[in-house]
């Protein structure tokens, strides 16, 4: 059910953004989503990635630190309130959210969100329980696809 | 057959170590026939020095007793560039085999010489060096201090001969051979810079070459200070035991003095190379013990002797009896260098202390460069650390307390506030000789 996120550190300056790209679209590796976090001086850019164990051995043999992380993608209904009504879920449960990023498509009338949390097994138990929607990596997989 | 027996003994011997094992009375004697011999042979054919010792009213016959010296002029640095290149020479050319020079990186280098006897010196103060780092003949020894003006490569090669040792006289750089040799080779000892060795831990690990796999069983690291945090790391990433060496080469180069197997201070040659340490602010004499500038007498140089010279390099001489049986002094390790230091907004600051603190921060030392520029009059200090895979982390905030607690140390020890960056991996660059951890700024441009 969990999704393995990679996150890389650049410093904040004109052009760093594009190396880590490159380098792994030179593998043909294709990027699902990404998010990029950042202050003044240094930023953190995640992505989700097809083939994340290839991605990951291209970007270290690049020269970049680069972190694996568990991350939790939900369906969430696109139409206002939506958002609002899954994090009132997680709320409920007390589950804290590192942070969070949408996904680049949507199917239907849903959107994608990925969430980064604490305890990524428990958050998992909740939303099914609740009766939303979790989307594993195959899923995501066939989304992108179509 | 006594090269047999001390060979056999794997505890780092050879016939070249006796002087080390001298009775102290024995020694004393040497030690004073030598300085004789040398204040004449330097107060006869150095002017400068000559001058000095007539200003004080001295000859060489003032020398009667060892602590005599403390009467005589100190030499420093300046004196060598001053008489550049060959003012402090005490014999001809003629007698001169060898010329050695300092790679220079402002203005003149200083210029060192040698006779053929002066030759013999360093190679048997090398080869000491290395038996009291363990090594013996049938060890292959990787040298990969840089061969040409340097002292380090030809200084480490001679001595690693003299020993009976096989030489693989590789030089600096080219990191994927130097690794490719250690492994192919079965090298059992590397020389090289500690900061080089920590980066070809680093290249190798990339190669996918475990250097803790491999026979390397020894390394012999100096030409810049490092801290015990450095040592640790080595040794472990590496599976070696990382011996510290000292030498500078004004004196001789490489081969003044070596750790043994205890790791317990340097013991020097002081049977070559006479120490004193002295309050670098009054030039006063300092007991064994304390912690001042070491200054250095060179007992057998011919070429060029070096009366009390200088070394700005702050350590303390450890007298007491030393477990692996040597019976000459230690110093302890040099921690700090008085020309490292840099002065920022009134506070003296070595960047061993700013090694100190990320240390205790991050555990193992990561690559970092202190950068100082000058802000609308005012110095500014800033430290830019790379991001190790230890440290980094997914969430800006886990990052950015790495940070400030980076800051909040380095600002404990030093008392002054620092600016302090994470940088990308291996965005600072890597020296194949001394790592250059300060770039001053400060009077460049407006």
């Amino acid at each position: 059910m969990k999704l393995q996120q990679l996150s890389l550190f650049l410093e904040n300056r004109p052009g760093r953004l594009g190396a880590p790209l490159e380098a792994i679209a030179k593998e043909g590796i294709n990027i699902l989503t990404l998010s990029l976090a950042d202050t003044a001086q240094f930023g953190i850019l995640r992505l989700i990635v097809r083939e994340w164990d290839k991605a990951k051995q291209v970007l270290e043999d690049a020269g970049w630190v680069v972190n694996l992380t568990e991350v939790v993608a939900v369906d969430v209904l696109d139409r206002p309130g939506g958002l609002a009504e899954a994090l009132a879920v997680l709320e409920g449960a007390g589950l804290n959210i590192e942070y969070m990023y949408a996904f680049s498509l949507r199917r239907g009338d849903k959107a994608i969100l990925i969430f980064r949390f604490e305890d990524p097994d428990r958050a998992i138990a909740v939303l099914l329980e609740k009766g939303l929607h979790v989307v594993d990596g195959d899923e995501l997989l066939s989304v992108v696809s179509c | 057959m006594l090269t047999e027996l001390w060979n056999d003994a794997e505890g780092g011997f050879h016939p070249a170590s006796a002087p080390d094992f001298l009775p102290e009375t024995a020694l004393k004697q040497v030690q004073l026939r030598r300085l004789r011999a040398v204040v004449s042979l330097a107060y006869d054919n150095v002017a400068l020095f000559r001058a000095r010792m007539q200003e004080r009213g001295l000859a060489p016959d003032s020398i009667q007793r060892l602590e005599d010296i403390q009467q005589l002029p100190f030499t420093v640095k300046a004196d060598l560039r001053d008489t550049y290149p060959f003012g402090l020479f005490a014999t001809p050319m003629s007698d001169v085999v060898r010329l050695h020079a300092s790679s220079g990186t402002t203005g003149k280098p200083i210029v060192v010489a040698y006779t053929r006897e002066d030759v013999g010196v360093w190679s048997e103060v090398m080869a000491r060096t290395l038996a009291c780092c363990g090594l013996h003949r049938g060890d292959i020894l990787q040298n990969a201090f840089g061969y040409g003006l340097f002292t380090g490569g030809l200084g480490a090669h001679y001595g690693a001969e003299a020993l009976g040792a096989t030489v693989v006289p590789i030089s600096g750089g080219n990191s994927d051979r130097q690794i490719m040799l250690i492994r192919d080779f079965g090298v059992s000892a590397l020389c090289c810079t500690p900061s080089y060795f920590t980066y070809l831990i680093e290249r190798a690990a990339e190669l996918g070459v475990d250097m803790r796999s491999l026979p390397l069983r020894a390394g012999i690291f100096g030409a810049e200070p490092w801290t015990d945090g450095m040592r640790d790391h080595i040794e472990a990433a590496a599976g070696i035991k990382a011996y510290d060496i000292y030498g500078l080469s004004e004196i001789i180069g490489p081969g003044v003095a070596s750790e043994c197997s205890a790791q317990q201070g340097l013991h020097i040659f002081e049977d070559h190379f006479y120490p004193e340490i002295i309050d670098p602010e009054t030039g006063e004499s300092l007991p064994d013990g304390e912690e001042g500038e070491l200054v250095l007498t060179t007992l057998s140089k011919k070429a060029m002797p070096m009366i009390r010279y200088r070394t700005r390099d702050i350590t303390s001489l450890i007298s007491e009896p030393c477990e692996c049986g040597r019976t000459i002094r230690r110093m302890r390790r040099i921690g700090r260098r008085s020309d490292d230091m840099f002065i920022i907004r009134g506070v003296n600051v070595f960047p061993s202390q700013v090694e100190a603190a990320l240390l205790a921060v991050e555990g193992t030392l990561p690559h970092y460069q202190i950068i100082l520029t000058r802000d609308q009059g005012l110095d500014q200090m800033s430290v830019e650390v790379e991001v190790t895979p230890e440290v980094f982390s997914d969430k800006i905030r886990a990052l950015e307390d790495v940070r400030a607690r980076l800051a909040k140390a380095i600002e404990h020890i030093l008392g002054i506030r620092v600016g302090l960056r994470l940088v990308e991996p291996r965005s600072i660059a890597r020296s194949e000789g001394k790592a250059k951890r300060v770039i001053d700024r400060r009077n460049e441009g407006a």
